[in-house]
């Protein structure tokens, strides 16, 4: 990369990287996403299958099973550029790190995430939500799993390199999610109840807002940190 | 006196919380004295190996 | 002016002298204030119109409360500090906060179960404030748990101050979801009283049953920091002086 190149053209670059790598292996990226649909089928079969019921729990459910997808999903994060040094060289490359993390970070939502926010009006749908409550619950999603992915990157920044960093980066990174939690799970229940959601759904709003600001400065702090 | 300890029936609640709260707070300051005691020495080994060493 | 106390706080020979010489003031005080707020919340207040005799367990859970979040803030603070100056006595303080942060944890955790029995009939309930102590106990352990996976002390030192800061930037927003979902679901509230406020008479032992606590925490806080403090510092002269002697 020339040290000539400008924020938005390293970004760019290193985006259409990391598509390119992910690509070569798509089961691994796919692997969240399977987990995400086999946990939420875990619940009809372990309570009861009555649709009425299963409403009720749909919005627990649902964000329950896309918070653990999204931890399982945050090794791929760093692992593989914190394993071969590219991690590293994007750190000394004199760009601004908390750019180019968020810039990273991007791109693992977008395969990460998004597909989780793809996939779960059908799951929803599956566990007796009406079709007029998707659009809440898709909006939901995306903020609360945009969010999600920040926060986890903290987390997967201060794990880095660490053996057994994965039960560890689920103390760390559970706890900071339970906001994205807790208003998901709203705007979901209240979709499903046909109601309005724009309060829980503003708040969503602003964490993933105040996300998308200030997790990749404290990722960049703490992937330095880690690389030391 | 009685009437007291019996805390208007609630004694089994009452009393407890006092005596875990009691066994922590004695739990902690043994806890914090080992510590620094473990550090002080290991200080203190770490120093004699460095003067030993030409 | 302000800058040289600093300095000279910050600088360990100092930082640890002094340490010590506070230690013994703060226990006998920690432990006059507790007598006497004890004398005062469980013998001399009245019994509560709602509550009756049960409620004298505020005067520890409500204290142990307040010290495990002001014990988090001090650790985060520490910690910001430490970062930012590279200070081994921040570090040191931070270090030392955690254990002592979570055990008010639990105690306030388990205090507020005990105290929930006799209210609501469940040793549990999703009260926003429990709630927010179980979370914040998992805040602890999660730093704890950082710091004991790294094994660099630097790097340990650094990672899980970040994770600090971090986490006391959260804990006002974790705070508020909490309260916000419990409101939603109606839930029930530990810290209701019969009258509107609390009578002197059962706010003054409460005060000072949480001056003791702060006390307390500060006596065992200095004690554990002396001794992180000795082992951040490697090659230091002024060890000689202090280590030989003990």
């Amino acid at each position: 990369m020339s040290a000539l190149l400008s924020p938005g053209g390293a970004a760019a670059q290193l985006i259409r990287r990391d598509l390119r790598l992910a690509m070569r292996r798509p089961g691994e990226w796919l692997q969240p996403l399977g987990f995400f649909v086999i946990v939420t089928v875990l619940f009809p079969l372990a309570l009861d299958p009555e649709l009425s019921r299963l409403r009720d729990m749909a919005p627990g459910v649902i964000w329950v099973a896309a918070l653990l997808s999204s931890l399982l999903a945050l090794e791929l994060l760093f692992r593989e550029d914190g394993q071969d040094g590219s991690l590293e060289q994007l750190a000394l490359s004199g760009l601004s790190l908390a750019w180019l993390l968020l810039a990273k970070t991007c791109v693992h939502w977008l395969l990460t995430g998004l597909p989780l926010v793809i996939v779960a009006p059908l799951l929803a749908t599956a566990l007796g939500a009406p079709v007029a409550a998707l659009p809440g619950l898709l909006a939901a999603l995306l903020l609360g799993s945009i969010a999600l992915s920040l926060i986890g990157a903290i987390g997967a920044a201060l794990t880095l390199g660490l053996r057994r960093g994965g039960t560890l980066l689920a103390l760390i990174v559970l706890p900071l999610a339970v906001p994205v939690l807790v208003f998901g799970a709203q705007a979901t229940a209240l979709a499903i109840a046909l109601e309005p959601l724009a309060g829980p759904l503003y708040l969503l709003g602003a964490l993933a807002v105040l996300a998308a600001t200030l997790a990749p400065l404290a990722a960049a702090g703490a992937v330095r940190i880690s690389l030391e | 006196m009685l009437e007291w300890l019996s805390m208007g029936g609630n004694a089994r609640f009452v009393w407890p919380s006092y005596a875990f709260t009691l066994l922590v707070l004695w739990l902690n300051i043994r806890w914090a004295r080992q510590a620094a005691r473990a550090n002080r020495n290991e200080a203190k080994r770490r120093l004699a190996m460095q003067r030993s060493e030409p | 002016m302000a800058w040289t106390w600093f300095h000279r706080f910050g600088s360990p020979p100092h930082f640890y002298r002094i340490a010590g010489k506070l230690v013994p003031w703060c226990a006998v005080l920690a432990a006059l204030a507790c007598a006497g707020g004890l004398l005062g919340g469980l013998v001399l207040a009245p019994s509560d119109y709602l509550q009756g005799e049960g409620y004298r367990i505020i005067y520890v859970h409500v204290p142990a409360a307040i010290l495990s979040m002001m014990a988090y803030a001090l650790m985060a603070t520490a910690a910001a500090v430490g970062l930012i100056w590279r200070m081994n006595v921040a570090y040191a303080v931070a270090a030392s906060c955690a254990p002592v942060g979570a055990s008010f944890t639990v105690i306030a955790l388990v205090t507020g179960s005990l105290w929930g029995r006799p209210m609501w009939g469940t040793y549990w309930v999703w009260d926003p404030r429990l709630t927010t102590e179980l979370l914040l106990l998992f805040l602890y352990l999660g730093y704890m748990g950082l710091r004991g996976a790294i094994e660099d002390s630097g790097r340990a030192d650094r990672s899980s101050a970040v994770l600090a800061i971090v986490g006391v930037i959260n804990l006002p927003i974790i705070h508020y979801s909490v309260d916000w979902w419990n409101s939603l679901h109606q839930g029930h509230t530990l810290l209701k009283f019969g009258r509107p406020s609390m009578p002197p008479s059962m706010y003054v032992p409460l005060m000072t049953m949480i001056v003791g606590f702060m006390l307390y925490f500060g006596a065992v806080l200095l004690v554990r920091a002396r001794g992180e403090l000795l082992r951040r510092e490697r090659t230091a002269r002024w060890l000689l002086d202090v280590v030989g002697e003990a």
